[in-house]
Protein backbone atom coordinates (compact mmCIF):
# COMPACT_ATOMS: atom_id res chain seq x y z
CA UNK A 1 0.00 0.00 0.00
CA UNK A 2 1.36 3.55 -1.34
CA UNK A 3 1.35 6.78 0.89
CA UNK A 4 0.67 10.36 0.44
CA UNK A 5 2.51 13.15 0.68
CA UNK A 6 1.70 14.19 3.93
CA UNK A 7 2.63 10.58 5.14
CA UNK A 8 5.94 10.16 3.23
CA UNK A 9 7.11 13.67 4.93
CA UNK A 10 5.93 12.20 8.09
CA UNK A 11 7.67 9.10 7.74
CA UNK A 12 11.18 10.62 6.87
CA UNK A 13 11.23 12.45 9.46
CA UNK A 14 10.82 9.82 11.82
CA UNK A 15 13.31 7.41 10.24
CA UNK A 16 10.71 5.31 9.57
CA UNK A 17 9.86 3.40 5.93
CA UNK A 18 6.12 3.90 6.41
CA UNK A 19 4.05 5.72 8.94
CA UNK A 20 -0.17 4.64 8.67
CA UNK A 21 -3.13 6.89 9.99
CA UNK A 22 -3.68 6.84 13.81
CA UNK A 23 0.35 6.09 14.47
CA UNK A 24 1.72 8.27 16.96
CA UNK A 25 5.15 8.91 16.24
CA UNK A 26 8.48 11.32 17.30
CA UNK A 27 10.05 13.44 14.06
CA UNK A 28 12.94 15.84 14.17
CA UNK A 29 11.73 19.06 13.22
CA UNK A 30 13.58 21.36 10.35
CA UNK A 31 11.19 24.93 11.10
CA UNK A 32 10.33 26.05 14.09
CA UNK A 33 8.50 29.39 14.58
CA UNK A 34 6.91 31.40 17.08
CA UNK A 35 5.44 35.49 16.87
CA UNK A 36 5.25 37.89 19.52
CA UNK A 37 2.19 36.25 20.78
CA UNK A 38 3.31 32.89 20.91
CA UNK A 39 7.03 33.14 21.99
CA UNK A 40 6.71 34.77 25.08
CA UNK A 41 4.72 32.23 26.89
CA UNK A 42 7.54 30.17 25.58
CA UNK A 43 10.50 31.97 26.41
CA UNK A 44 9.13 32.32 30.04
CA UNK A 45 8.60 28.46 30.20
CA UNK A 46 12.41 27.86 29.36
CA UNK A 47 13.58 30.55 31.52
CA UNK A 48 11.72 30.14 34.66
CA UNK A 49 12.86 26.24 34.74
CA UNK A 50 16.52 27.28 34.13
CA UNK A 51 16.77 25.34 30.56
CA UNK A 52 19.74 27.08 28.75
CA UNK A 53 20.84 24.70 25.85
CA UNK A 54 19.16 25.68 22.64
CA UNK A 55 20.84 22.90 20.49
CA UNK A 56 19.70 24.22 16.98
CA UNK A 57 19.06 27.59 16.80
CA UNK A 58 19.13 28.21 13.23
CA UNK A 59 16.15 25.81 12.61
CA UNK A 60 14.23 28.54 15.45
CA UNK A 61 12.19 31.31 13.54
CA UNK A 62 10.93 33.98 15.27
CA UNK A 63 8.67 36.96 13.75
CA UNK A 64 7.49 40.08 15.98
CA UNK A 65 4.50 40.86 13.36
CA UNK A 66 1.03 40.68 15.39
CA UNK A 67 0.85 43.50 17.87
CA UNK A 68 3.86 45.16 16.26
CA UNK A 69 5.29 47.92 15.52
CA UNK A 70 4.70 48.03 19.58
CA UNK A 71 0.98 48.57 20.17
CA UNK A 72 1.49 49.15 23.60
CA UNK A 73 3.73 48.55 26.59
CA UNK A 74 3.26 44.81 27.04
CA UNK A 75 3.59 44.13 23.37
CA UNK A 76 7.02 46.32 23.37
CA UNK A 77 7.99 44.15 26.56
CA UNK A 78 7.07 40.68 24.52
CA UNK A 79 8.67 42.20 21.53
CA UNK A 80 11.75 42.67 23.74
CA UNK A 81 11.74 39.70 25.33
CA UNK A 82 12.21 37.91 22.04
CA UNK A 83 14.59 39.81 20.61
CA UNK A 84 16.98 39.07 23.86
CA UNK A 85 15.94 35.71 23.41
CA UNK A 86 17.36 35.56 20.06
CA UNK A 87 21.22 37.38 20.62
CA UNK A 88 21.62 35.07 24.09
CA UNK A 89 21.06 32.09 22.15
CA UNK A 90 22.58 33.06 18.55
CA UNK A 91 19.04 32.85 16.95
CA UNK A 92 19.85 34.23 13.20
CA UNK A 93 16.32 34.55 12.10
CA UNK A 94 14.33 36.97 14.12
CA UNK A 95 12.57 39.44 12.78
CA UNK A 96 11.36 42.87 13.54
CA UNK A 97 11.53 46.60 12.81
CA UNK A 98 12.13 46.97 8.85
CA UNK A 99 12.86 43.21 8.88
CA UNK A 100 9.20 41.86 9.53
CA UNK A 101 6.34 40.45 7.84
CA UNK A 102 3.54 38.67 8.40
CA UNK A 103 5.12 35.51 9.48
CA UNK A 104 3.64 33.11 6.55
CA UNK A 105 4.31 35.66 3.97
CA UNK A 106 8.10 36.51 5.31
CA UNK A 107 9.10 32.49 5.86
CA UNK A 108 8.56 30.88 1.93
CA UNK A 109 9.72 34.48 0.46
CA UNK A 110 12.63 34.22 2.38
CA UNK A 111 13.53 30.68 1.27
CA UNK A 112 13.46 29.48 5.02
CA UNK A 113 10.80 26.57 4.15
CA UNK A 114 11.11 24.46 1.33
CA UNK A 115 9.38 21.56 0.21
CA UNK A 116 9.63 18.66 1.62
CA UNK A 117 10.30 20.12 5.00
CA UNK A 118 8.74 19.40 8.46
CA UNK A 119 7.65 22.67 10.26
CA UNK A 120 6.12 23.22 13.44
CA UNK A 121 4.37 26.79 14.69
CA UNK A 122 3.01 28.40 17.71
CA UNK A 123 0.81 30.13 15.13
CA UNK A 124 -2.32 27.86 14.03
CA UNK A 125 -2.13 29.62 10.02
CA UNK A 126 1.59 27.49 10.05
CA UNK A 127 -0.42 25.20 7.44
CA UNK A 128 0.48 28.06 4.98
CA UNK A 129 3.80 26.26 3.76
CA UNK A 130 1.47 23.06 2.74
CA UNK A 131 1.74 24.77 -0.90
CA UNK A 132 5.10 24.24 -1.04
CA UNK A 133 4.69 20.37 -0.56
CA UNK A 134 6.10 20.94 3.27
CA UNK A 135 4.43 19.81 6.09
CA UNK A 136 3.75 22.04 8.57
CA UNK A 137 0.88 22.32 11.39
CA UNK A 138 0.28 25.02 14.27
CA UNK A 139 1.36 24.00 17.94
CA UNK A 140 0.65 26.03 20.79
CA UNK A 141 3.92 27.78 22.53
CA UNK A 142 4.54 24.49 24.94
CA UNK A 143 5.13 22.33 22.11
CA UNK A 144 7.33 24.68 20.06
CA UNK A 145 9.63 25.13 23.50
CA UNK A 146 9.93 21.76 23.75
CA UNK A 147 10.71 21.43 20.54
CA UNK A 148 13.19 24.06 20.40
CA UNK A 149 15.15 22.01 23.37
CA UNK A 150 14.89 18.89 21.49
CA UNK A 151 14.71 19.54 17.85
CA UNK A 152 12.26 17.05 17.77
CA UNK A 153 8.00 16.96 18.60
CA UNK A 154 5.22 14.14 18.64
CA UNK A 155 2.74 13.85 16.06
CA UNK A 156 -0.40 11.40 15.30
CA UNK A 157 -0.21 10.73 11.49
CA UNK A 158 -3.34 12.30 9.79
CA UNK A 159 -5.53 10.85 7.74
CA UNK A 160 -5.94 12.73 4.30
CA UNK A 161 -8.41 13.66 2.79
CA UNK A 162 -8.04 14.81 -1.25
CA UNK A 163 -9.80 17.69 -2.79
CA UNK A 164 -9.62 17.24 -6.94
CA UNK A 165 -10.34 20.48 -8.64
CA UNK A 166 -11.16 21.00 -12.17
CA UNK A 167 -13.57 22.91 -14.87
CA UNK A 168 -13.28 26.69 -15.69
CA UNK A 169 -12.87 29.45 -12.57
CA UNK A 170 -14.68 32.49 -13.04
CA UNK A 171 -12.83 35.64 -13.50
CA UNK A 172 -13.21 36.74 -9.89
CA UNK A 173 -13.06 33.16 -8.92
CA UNK A 174 -9.47 33.18 -7.03
CA UNK A 175 -7.97 30.21 -4.74
CA UNK A 176 -9.60 32.40 -1.69
CA UNK A 177 -12.99 31.37 -3.26
CA UNK A 178 -12.24 27.62 -3.81
CA UNK A 179 -10.86 27.39 0.19
CA UNK A 180 -13.90 29.26 1.20
CA UNK A 181 -16.33 27.24 -0.89
CA UNK A 182 -14.43 23.70 0.55
CA UNK A 183 -15.07 24.79 3.86
CA UNK A 184 -18.84 25.62 3.21
CA UNK A 185 -18.81 22.43 2.34
CA UNK A 186 -17.45 20.51 4.82
CA UNK A 187 -17.73 22.83 7.73
CA UNK A 188 -15.26 24.03 9.91
CA UNK A 189 -14.29 20.54 11.44
CA UNK A 190 -15.30 18.95 8.69
CA UNK A 191 -11.31 18.06 8.01
CA UNK A 192 -10.65 18.27 11.88
CA UNK A 193 -7.50 16.36 12.56
CA UNK A 194 -7.11 15.41 8.83
CA UNK A 195 -4.64 16.39 5.97
CA UNK A 196 -6.34 18.40 3.15
CA UNK A 197 -4.34 17.64 0.02
CA UNK A 198 -5.63 19.78 -2.73
CA UNK A 199 -4.73 18.40 -6.50
CA UNK A 200 -6.26 18.70 -10.15
CA UNK A 201 -5.93 21.03 -13.28
CA UNK A 202 -7.21 23.84 -11.56
CA UNK A 203 -4.94 23.84 -8.74
CA UNK A 204 -1.74 23.45 -11.47
CA UNK A 205 -3.47 26.78 -12.58
CA UNK A 206 -3.40 28.61 -9.74
CA UNK A 207 -0.31 30.62 -8.96
CA UNK A 208 1.68 30.31 -5.78
CA UNK A 209 0.63 32.98 -4.13
CA UNK A 210 -3.65 31.22 -4.63
CA UNK A 211 -1.87 28.03 -3.97
CA UNK A 212 -0.40 29.50 -0.52
CA UNK A 213 -4.16 31.22 0.11
CA UNK A 214 -5.83 27.55 0.07
CA UNK A 215 -3.55 25.99 2.30
CA UNK A 216 -3.34 28.91 4.78
CA UNK A 217 -7.07 28.08 5.57
CA UNK A 218 -7.07 24.31 5.98
CA UNK A 219 -6.98 25.13 9.82
CA UNK A 220 -10.42 26.91 8.76
CA UNK A 221 -11.77 22.85 8.38
CA UNK A 222 -9.91 22.03 11.48
CA UNK A 223 -7.46 20.53 9.00
CA UNK A 224 -3.39 19.49 10.88
CA UNK A 225 -2.47 20.70 7.43
CA UNK A 226 -2.66 21.76 3.76
CA UNK A 227 -0.75 20.41 1.50
CA UNK A 228 -0.12 20.29 -2.45
CA UNK A 229 2.36 18.72 -4.18
CA UNK A 230 5.59 20.30 -5.41
CA UNK A 231 5.55 21.32 -9.50
CA UNK A 232 7.64 23.90 -12.14
CA UNK A 233 6.02 26.68 -10.44
CA UNK A 234 7.27 25.60 -6.71
CA UNK A 235 10.23 24.64 -7.77
CA UNK A 236 10.61 28.14 -9.57
CA UNK A 237 9.03 29.99 -6.22
CA UNK A 238 11.87 27.80 -4.40
CA UNK A 239 14.97 28.91 -6.90
CA UNK A 240 13.71 32.44 -6.45
CA UNK A 241 13.54 32.48 -2.68
CA UNK A 242 17.27 31.60 -2.56
CA UNK A 243 16.54 28.96 0.02
CA UNK A 244 19.86 27.76 1.13
CA UNK A 245 18.74 23.50 1.75
CA UNK A 246 17.93 21.49 -1.39
CA UNK A 247 14.29 20.76 -1.75
CA UNK A 248 12.82 17.63 -1.21
CA UNK A 249 10.21 16.09 -3.50
CA UNK A 250 7.34 14.00 -2.22
CA UNK A 251 4.36 13.35 -4.03
CA UNK A 252 1.33 11.20 -2.90
CA UNK A 253 1.45 6.94 -4.73
CA UNK A 254 -1.28 6.36 -6.30
CA UNK A 255 -2.09 3.05 -4.07
CA UNK A 256 -1.90 6.09 -1.33
CA UNK A 257 -5.26 5.63 1.29
CA UNK A 258 -7.68 8.38 1.41
CA UNK A 259 -10.17 8.90 4.05
CA UNK A 260 -12.21 10.46 1.08
CA UNK A 261 -11.97 12.19 -2.14
CA UNK A 262 -14.03 15.08 -2.83
CA UNK A 263 -14.27 16.08 -6.69
CA UNK A 264 -14.81 19.64 -7.39
CA UNK A 265 -16.51 21.28 -10.37
CA UNK A 266 -15.37 24.35 -9.60
CA UNK A 267 -17.10 25.97 -13.12
CA UNK A 268 -20.57 26.10 -10.96
CA UNK A 269 -18.07 27.90 -7.92
CA UNK A 270 -19.03 32.23 -7.84
CA UNK A 271 -17.59 34.64 -5.64
CA UNK A 272 -17.32 33.45 -1.95
CA UNK A 273 -18.73 35.78 1.44
CA UNK A 274 -18.27 33.77 4.21
CA UNK A 275 -20.84 35.53 6.82
CA UNK A 276 -20.55 36.01 10.48
CA UNK A 277 -19.08 34.65 13.04
CA UNK A 278 -18.15 30.86 11.32
CA UNK A 279 -15.81 30.59 7.75
CA UNK A 280 -18.14 27.97 7.02
CA UNK A 281 -21.42 30.36 6.33
CA UNK A 282 -20.49 30.79 2.75
CA UNK A 283 -22.49 32.56 0.22
CA UNK A 284 -21.91 33.22 -3.63
CA UNK A 285 -21.18 37.29 -3.68
CA UNK A 286 -24.13 37.37 -6.71
CA UNK A 287 -26.97 35.83 -3.99
CA UNK A 288 -26.84 38.27 -0.87
CA UNK A 289 -28.90 40.94 0.03
CA UNK A 290 -27.41 44.55 0.64
CA UNK A 291 -24.56 44.88 3.16
CA UNK A 292 -23.25 48.01 3.44
CA UNK A 293 -19.64 48.07 5.34
CA UNK A 294 -17.59 50.32 7.07
CA UNK A 295 -14.43 48.90 7.00
CA UNK A 296 -12.26 46.70 4.39
CA UNK A 297 -9.18 45.07 5.16
CA UNK A 298 -6.92 43.37 2.36
CA UNK A 299 -4.53 41.46 3.96
CA UNK A 300 -3.30 39.20 6.54
CA UNK A 301 -1.69 36.20 5.89
CA UNK A 302 -4.96 34.47 3.58
CA UNK A 303 -4.46 37.72 1.02
CA UNK A 304 -1.36 40.22 1.75
CA UNK A 305 0.92 39.35 -1.16
CA UNK A 306 1.52 40.64 -4.47
CA UNK A 307 -0.70 38.73 -6.30
CA UNK A 308 -3.56 39.96 -3.84
CA UNK A 309 -2.57 43.60 -3.95
CA UNK A 310 -2.70 43.68 -7.44
CA UNK A 311 -6.22 42.26 -7.63
CA UNK A 312 -7.23 44.75 -5.58
CA UNK A 313 -5.55 47.48 -7.81
CA UNK A 314 -7.21 46.45 -11.08
CA UNK A 315 -10.43 47.66 -9.31
CA UNK A 316 -9.24 50.44 -7.41
CA UNK A 317 -7.23 52.11 -10.46
CA UNK A 318 -9.22 54.90 -10.91
CA UNK A 319 -12.10 55.10 -8.83
CA UNK A 320 -12.50 56.63 -5.31
CA UNK A 321 -13.78 54.47 -2.14
CA UNK A 322 -16.75 55.33 -1.02
CA UNK A 323 -17.15 58.39 1.66
CA UNK A 324 -18.29 55.91 4.44
CA UNK A 325 -15.80 53.32 4.22
CA UNK A 326 -12.26 53.35 5.94
CA UNK A 327 -10.02 51.31 3.26
CA UNK A 328 -6.61 49.60 4.86
CA UNK A 329 -3.99 47.35 3.25
CA UNK A 330 -1.60 45.52 4.60
CA UNK A 331 1.35 44.46 1.97
CA UNK A 332 2.08 41.42 3.68
CA UNK A 333 5.81 41.58 3.92
CA UNK A 334 8.48 44.67 3.08
CA UNK A 335 9.03 42.32 -0.32
CA UNK A 336 5.59 42.89 -1.01
CA UNK A 337 5.15 46.65 -0.17
CA UNK A 338 8.56 47.29 -2.06
CA UNK A 339 6.90 45.46 -5.32
CA UNK A 340 3.49 47.30 -4.67
CA UNK A 341 5.20 50.62 -4.70
CA UNK A 342 7.56 49.53 -8.03
CA UNK A 343 3.90 48.71 -9.79
CA UNK A 344 2.21 51.66 -8.93
CA UNK A 345 0.12 49.77 -6.83
CA UNK A 346 0.47 52.25 -3.45
CA UNK A 347 -0.72 55.12 -6.23
CA UNK A 348 -3.58 53.80 -7.08
CA UNK A 349 -4.69 53.10 -3.12
CA UNK A 350 -3.64 56.56 -1.96
CA UNK A 351 -5.27 57.74 -4.85
CA UNK A 352 -8.37 55.74 -4.24
CA UNK A 353 -8.19 57.13 -0.89
CA UNK A 354 -7.28 54.26 1.41
CA UNK A 355 -4.57 53.88 4.52
CA UNK A 356 -1.47 52.19 3.79
CA UNK A 357 -0.97 50.24 6.60
CA UNK A 358 2.77 48.62 8.14
CA UNK A 359 3.34 44.70 7.07
CA UNK A 360 1.71 42.87 10.11
CA UNK A 361 -0.96 41.02 11.08
CA UNK A 362 -3.14 44.31 12.28
CA UNK A 363 -6.84 43.76 12.90
CA UNK A 364 -7.68 40.57 11.82
CA UNK A 365 -7.32 39.59 15.37
CA UNK A 366 -8.47 42.20 16.55
CA UNK A 367 -5.08 43.56 17.90
CA UNK A 368 -4.52 46.94 16.74
CA UNK A 369 -4.21 49.44 13.77
CA UNK A 370 -8.08 49.29 12.46
CA UNK A 371 -10.18 47.54 15.33
CA UNK A 372 -14.00 47.59 14.93
CA UNK A 373 -16.69 49.59 16.83
CA UNK A 374 -19.84 48.28 18.12
CA UNK A 375 -22.19 47.21 15.38
CA UNK A 376 -19.24 48.02 12.43
CA UNK A 377 -19.16 45.97 9.85
CA UNK A 378 -15.80 44.99 7.67
CA UNK A 379 -15.34 43.28 4.51
CA UNK A 380 -12.05 41.53 4.83
CA UNK A 381 -9.58 39.47 3.01
CA UNK A 382 -8.56 37.83 6.44
CA UNK A 383 -9.35 34.20 7.20
CA UNK A 384 -11.76 34.46 10.71
CA UNK A 385 -14.96 35.64 11.31
CA UNK A 386 -15.90 34.91 14.46
CA UNK A 387 -17.29 37.06 17.27
CA UNK A 388 -15.10 39.73 17.81
CA UNK A 389 -12.22 38.37 16.24
CA UNK A 390 -12.06 41.83 15.08
CA UNK A 391 -13.02 43.92 17.77
CA UNK A 392 -16.11 44.43 19.76
CA UNK A 393 -18.31 41.60 20.05
CA UNK A 394 -20.96 42.94 17.98
CA UNK A 395 -19.09 44.04 15.43
CA UNK A 396 -19.14 41.76 11.51
CA UNK A 397 -16.28 40.47 9.57
CA UNK A 398 -17.36 39.19 6.04
CA UNK A 399 -14.66 37.15 4.68
CA UNK A 400 -13.71 37.87 0.94
CA UNK A 401 -11.48 38.03 -1.95
CA UNK A 402 -9.38 40.82 -2.78
CA UNK A 403 -11.19 41.67 -5.79
CA UNK A 404 -14.52 41.54 -3.44
CA UNK A 405 -12.74 43.68 -1.14
CA UNK A 406 -11.85 46.40 -3.54
CA UNK A 407 -14.99 46.48 -5.15
CA UNK A 408 -17.01 46.64 -1.96
CA UNK A 409 -14.66 49.22 -0.83
CA UNK A 410 -16.04 51.27 -3.60
CA UNK A 411 -19.54 50.68 -3.25
CA UNK A 412 -19.82 50.84 0.44
CA UNK A 413 -21.93 47.37 0.15
CA UNK A 414 -20.43 43.82 -0.40
CA UNK A 415 -20.74 43.14 -4.30
CA UNK A 416 -18.06 41.83 -6.86
CA UNK A 417 -16.08 44.32 -9.72
CA UNK A 418 -18.94 43.61 -12.33
CA UNK A 419 -21.49 44.69 -10.72
CA UNK A 420 -20.10 48.43 -10.09
CA UNK B 1 -11.46 12.49 41.35
CA UNK B 2 -12.26 15.70 40.08
CA UNK B 3 -16.10 16.91 40.81
CA UNK B 4 -17.85 20.30 39.78
CA UNK B 5 -20.86 21.93 38.46
CA UNK B 6 -21.77 21.51 34.93
CA UNK B 7 -21.19 24.87 33.00
CA UNK B 8 -22.79 23.97 29.13
CA UNK B 9 -21.46 25.53 25.98
CA UNK B 10 -22.47 25.18 22.46
CA UNK B 11 -20.52 23.73 19.44
CA UNK B 12 -17.26 25.15 17.67
CA UNK B 13 -16.39 27.34 20.69
CA UNK B 14 -13.84 29.51 19.03
CA UNK B 15 -10.68 31.03 21.31
CA UNK B 16 -11.24 33.55 20.18
CA UNK B 17 -14.48 33.49 22.14
CA UNK B 18 -12.09 31.83 24.80
CA UNK B 19 -9.78 34.71 24.84
CA UNK B 20 -9.88 37.83 22.51
CA UNK B 21 -6.59 38.50 21.13
CA UNK B 22 -6.55 42.09 23.26
CA UNK B 23 -5.84 40.42 25.91
CA UNK B 24 -2.91 38.34 24.64
CA UNK B 25 -0.13 40.29 25.99
CA UNK B 26 -0.60 38.88 29.44
CA UNK B 27 1.23 35.48 29.77
CA UNK B 28 -0.28 35.25 33.58
CA UNK B 29 -2.81 32.37 33.94
CA UNK B 30 -4.99 34.58 36.79
CA UNK B 31 -4.64 37.88 34.47
CA UNK B 32 -6.16 35.81 31.65
CA UNK B 33 -8.75 34.09 34.16
CA UNK B 34 -10.42 37.92 33.95
CA UNK B 35 -11.12 37.93 30.35
CA UNK B 36 -12.43 33.75 30.28
CA UNK B 37 -14.93 33.21 27.77
CA UNK B 38 -15.17 37.35 27.26
CA UNK B 39 -16.19 37.23 23.85
CA UNK B 40 -18.79 34.68 24.09
CA UNK B 41 -20.89 35.49 27.61
CA UNK B 42 -19.56 39.12 29.15
CA UNK B 43 -21.66 36.93 32.68
CA UNK B 44 -19.37 33.80 32.08
CA UNK B 45 -17.54 34.16 35.36
CA UNK B 46 -20.63 34.48 37.59
CA UNK B 47 -21.64 30.90 36.44
CA UNK B 48 -18.37 29.11 37.80
CA UNK B 49 -17.23 28.31 41.12
CA UNK B 50 -13.57 28.48 41.05
CA UNK B 51 -12.37 24.73 41.73
CA UNK B 52 -15.93 23.46 41.59
CA UNK B 53 -16.89 23.98 37.84
CA UNK B 54 -16.62 21.56 34.80
CA UNK B 55 -16.87 22.94 31.36
CA UNK B 56 -19.08 20.80 29.25
CA UNK B 57 -19.08 21.99 25.11
CA UNK B 58 -20.22 20.41 21.71
CA UNK B 59 -18.11 19.57 19.29
CA UNK B 60 -14.88 21.15 17.83
CA UNK B 61 -14.29 22.97 21.13
CA UNK B 62 -11.00 25.20 21.03
CA UNK B 63 -11.46 25.95 16.74
CA UNK B 64 -9.08 28.81 15.66
CA UNK B 65 -5.75 30.11 16.91
CA UNK B 66 -3.22 28.00 18.50
CA UNK B 67 -3.33 30.56 21.29
CA UNK B 68 -2.12 28.49 24.51
CA UNK B 69 -3.81 31.44 26.59
CA UNK B 70 -7.12 30.07 25.74
CA UNK B 71 -6.29 26.52 28.17
CA UNK B 72 -4.35 28.78 30.67
CA UNK B 73 -7.50 30.74 30.96
CA UNK B 74 -9.75 28.37 31.31
CA UNK B 75 -7.56 26.68 34.27
CA UNK B 76 -6.52 30.13 35.58
CA UNK B 77 -9.89 30.54 36.28
CA UNK B 78 -10.42 27.55 38.50
CA UNK B 79 -12.23 25.34 35.83
CA UNK B 80 -11.52 21.49 36.99
CA UNK B 81 -12.30 19.92 33.48
CA UNK B 82 -13.60 20.15 30.09
CA UNK B 83 -15.42 17.59 28.77
CA UNK B 84 -16.46 17.96 25.14
CA UNK B 85 -17.77 16.27 22.20
CA UNK B 86 -14.71 16.74 20.61
CA UNK B 87 -11.81 19.10 20.76
CA UNK B 88 -9.67 20.94 17.93
CA UNK B 89 -6.47 19.61 17.65
CA UNK B 90 -4.31 22.46 18.59
CA UNK B 91 -5.99 23.39 22.04
CA UNK B 92 -6.33 19.57 22.43
CA UNK B 93 -2.22 19.25 22.41
CA UNK B 94 -2.27 22.49 24.68
CA UNK B 95 -4.45 21.77 27.32
CA UNK B 96 -2.75 18.33 27.57
CA UNK B 97 0.56 20.40 27.32
CA UNK B 98 -0.26 22.61 30.39
CA UNK B 99 -2.16 19.89 32.67
CA UNK B 100 -5.62 20.97 32.16
CA UNK B 101 -8.05 17.79 31.89
CA UNK B 102 -10.02 17.34 28.99
CA UNK B 103 -12.35 14.36 28.04
CA UNK B 104 -14.24 13.56 24.66
CA UNK B 105 -17.27 12.03 25.34
CA UNK B 106 -19.77 12.92 22.33
CA UNK B 107 -22.24 11.45 24.40
CA UNK B 108 -21.52 13.02 27.57
CA UNK B 109 -21.01 16.49 25.88
CA UNK B 110 -25.40 15.94 24.76
CA UNK B 111 -26.46 14.60 27.76
CA UNK B 112 -25.01 16.49 30.79
CA UNK B 113 -27.09 19.68 31.35
CA UNK B 114 -26.29 23.06 32.91
CA UNK B 115 -25.96 22.70 36.50
CA UNK B 116 -25.52 18.92 36.72
CA UNK B 117 -23.31 17.76 38.92
CA UNK B 118 -20.35 15.92 37.56
CA UNK B 119 -17.39 13.61 38.47
CA UNK B 120 -14.83 12.23 36.89
CA UNK B 121 -12.20 9.39 37.35
CA UNK B 122 -9.14 10.66 35.19
CA UNK B 123 -7.28 6.99 35.18
CA UNK B 124 -10.82 5.29 34.02
CA UNK B 125 -11.74 8.73 31.98
CA UNK B 126 -15.24 7.49 33.54
CA UNK B 127 -17.67 10.69 33.81
CA UNK B 128 -20.29 9.91 35.83
CA UNK B 129 -23.38 12.55 35.96
CA UNK B 130 -24.71 12.28 39.60
CA UNK B 131 -27.33 14.16 39.18
CA UNK B 132 -28.74 11.90 36.45
CA UNK B 133 -26.99 8.62 37.75
CA UNK B 134 -25.61 8.17 34.17
CA UNK B 135 -22.21 6.83 33.52
CA UNK B 136 -20.35 7.84 30.52
CA UNK B 137 -16.67 6.58 29.01
CA UNK B 138 -14.61 9.03 27.40
CA UNK B 139 -12.10 8.22 25.12
CA UNK B 140 -8.72 6.64 26.34
CA UNK B 141 -5.33 8.63 25.84
CA UNK B 142 -2.87 6.95 24.21
CA UNK B 143 0.30 5.73 26.27
CA UNK B 144 2.33 8.56 25.25
CA UNK B 145 -0.30 11.45 26.27
CA UNK B 146 -0.90 9.56 29.46
CA UNK B 147 2.40 9.80 30.45
CA UNK B 148 2.34 13.74 29.62
CA UNK B 149 -0.94 13.91 31.74
CA UNK B 150 0.85 11.71 34.48
CA UNK B 151 3.79 13.83 34.39
CA UNK B 152 1.78 17.32 34.78
CA UNK B 153 2.47 18.78 31.58
CA UNK B 154 4.38 18.52 29.06
CA UNK B 155 7.65 20.72 30.27
CA UNK B 156 8.18 18.48 33.52
CA UNK B 157 8.60 15.59 31.23
CA UNK B 158 11.46 17.96 28.63
CA UNK B 159 12.86 18.88 31.89
CA UNK B 160 13.70 15.66 33.12
CA UNK B 161 14.74 14.69 29.89
CA UNK B 162 17.13 17.46 29.87
CA UNK B 163 18.26 17.27 33.47
CA UNK B 164 19.24 13.12 32.84
CA UNK B 165 21.12 13.91 29.60
CA UNK B 166 23.38 16.59 31.10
Amino acid sequence: MGMTITEKIIAVHAGKEKVVPGELVQVTVDVMLANDITAPLSIKELEKRGIATIPYPERIVLVADHNTPARDIPSAENVKLMREFAKKHNIPYFFEGGNVGIEHVLLPELGLVVPGDLVIGADSHTCTYGALGAFATGMGSTDLAASWVLGETWLRVPESLKFVLSGERHPFVTGKDLILFIIGEIGVDGARYCAMEFEGPVISSLSMDERFTMTNMAIEAGAKNGIIAPDEKTLAYVRESGALRQPRIFTSDPDATWQKVFAIDVTKIEPQVAFPHLPSNTRSVYSIPKIEIDQVVIGSCTNGRIEDLRMAAKVLQGRKVHPRVRLLIFPGSPKVLRKAEEEGLIRVFLEAGGVIAPPSCGPCLGGHLGVLASFERCASTTNRNFIGRMGHETSEVYLVNPYIAASSAVAGYITAPDKL
Amino acid sequence: MIRGKAVVLGDNVDTDGIIPARYLTSTDPKELAKHCMEGLDPHFLERITPGATILVAGKNFGCGSSREHAPLAIKGCGIVAVIAASFARIFFRNAINIGLPILESEEAAFRIREGDMVSIDLATGEIHNETTGEVFKAQPFPPLLQEIIAAGGLMNLVEKRVRTNS
